[in-house]
């Protein structure tokens, strides 16, 4: 129990999925304008990243590595992951039409963010059996919940602000993610 | 012949660079760049990557129904970044060791999908060889830029070879995360200030076609999530 905490913590806040690790950077850049979309991003993320990360790490270890096909891995998981998101769009657009509307238009997105193929290719490299799999997925997803609603929060406040004109958009934005990434460094002290 | 092939080289270089001027790929961009070395072995991977990619996606492109055609694309893509992945493994063991997970990663770099449905699916073969070359070199180029002025602040070298002496401070966070977002950052904004062209500054093309699928928009990532964003906001109105 102790190991699963600290594992949470350590990829939630340690090792940063989008801070430390630059996984996940499009949507992170994209779409912190505003806090609401930013929190409905963080949250589609967190629900597909928990869920591939269990499904990816069932089939490694069930399939891929009993039929020796270890190698076979990007392809499978890039697969799994494409059909996952398209199977929970489906899926909440049949049964939950309020979630659907506040989480759809995000989904789509999710296939190329780099954060999904990542974990599930960090858990083979580690190792992980299936629950520490699924805990690293969800401290992994969580980090990035944090990352991008802090980061929303920081850009509402800046666009009331003078902001040199060479610096308006992107380069105040990747400042901004800079100081951030300076802040989270912090916790590998902890 | 020669004529086009250089006019996709040039264009993947310097006109429509995919990290300068596209902003595409921005993941591995800032996390391999901590030195020169490894940018170029990234930049080269993604290359090869990219040029055999193309070729084989131009060849099929009348084979592969519309449908289907991003499953096609994914699955093509990640065949090739398997080889290059193991040959990696078996013939530079030490670069697979510092690029680590951000090899496999190349399947969902923006700039290969992004270059597959832009290009290689509308074009013969040689061109879309040569588009993927001069991408692939364009990439290359620009991750070797900005992880040698990454590792020469922050550890005094440049690929390896020590420029500045031991009795001068280097900036130690330009090696770590925070330095790469700060380089980027300083790199657009010089970019505004001289009014070169960059995605962060050109009134983006109004009709897209990525239709809220980020992997078959030319635009990137970042112009798509851009897009959702607006839809959303018209959506709550």
């Amino acid at each position: 129990m102790t190991t699963m905490l600290l594992l949470l913590l350590t990829t939630a806040l340690v090792n940063n999925v989008v801070l430390s690790q630059f996984l996940g950077l499009c949507p992170f850049l994209g779409v912190s304008k505003q806090l609401k979309t930013a929190a409905g991003m963080g949250v589609a993320v967190m629900c597909v990243v928990t869920l591939s990360s269990a499904i990816t790490s069932l089939l490694y270890n069930g399939v891929l590595l009993p039929l020796k096909l270890q190698y076979m891995n990007t392809i499978v998981f890039i697969l799994v992951i494409a059909a996952l998101v398209q199977l929970v769009e489906m899926a909440l657009k049949r049964y939950s039409r309020p979630l659907y509307a506040a989480l759809g238009v995000y989904l789509p997105l999710i296939t190329t963010n780099c954060a999904v193929l990542g974990v599930a290719l960090q858990n083979v490299q580690q190792e992980n059996g299936f629950l520490t799999s699924v805990v690293n997925g969800f401290g992994t997803s969580l980090g990035f919940f944090v990352a991008i609603v802090v980061m929303a929060g920081l850009r509402e406040k800046i666009a009331n602000n003078d902001v040199p004109e060479s610096f308006k958009g992107m380069p105040i934005t990747l400042l901004t993610a800079g100081l951030m990434a300076i802040a989270f460094y912090g916790f590998k002290f902890l | 012949m020669f004529k086009q092939a250089w006019e996709r080289l040039y264009n993947g270089l310097v006109k429509e660079n995919p990290t300068f001027v596209l902003m595409l790929g921005m993941c591995p961009t800032l996390a391999v760049t901590t030195a020169a070395m490894n940018g170029l072995g990234m930049g080269l991977s993604t290359a090869a990557v990219l040029t055999m990619s193309n070729l084989m996606i131009s060849a099929l492109r009348n084979v592969i129904p519309q449908k289907v055609r991003m499953p096609a694309y994914i699955v093509i893509v990640a065949t090739f970044v398997t080889v290059v992945q193991l040959l990696m493994q078996a013939y530079v063991p030490s670069l697979y060791d510092a690029l680590g997970i951000y090899i496999p990663l190349i399947v969902v770099n923006c700039i290969i999908l992004g270059r597959a449905e832009a290009y290689a699916s509308k074009h013969p073969v040689w061109p879309s060889l040569f588009d993927g070359l001069g991408m692939g070199l364009g990439f290359t180029v620009a991750l070797v830029c900005i992880g040698a002025v990454r590792e020469f602040l922050g550890n005094g070298s440049v690929f390896g070879l020590t420029i500045l002496p031991d009795t001068v401070d280097k900036i130690a966070i330009f090696t770590l995360a925070p330095g790469a977002f700060f380089v980027l950052a300083c790199l657009t904004a010089l970019q505004n200030k001289l009014k070169a062209p960059s995605a962060t500054n050109t009134p983006k093309a109004k009709n897209r076609t990525c239709a809220g699928n980020c992997a078959a928009c030319p635009s990137g990532c970042m112009g798509c999530a851009a897009d959702a964003q607006a839809q959303k906001e018209g959506d709550d109105r």
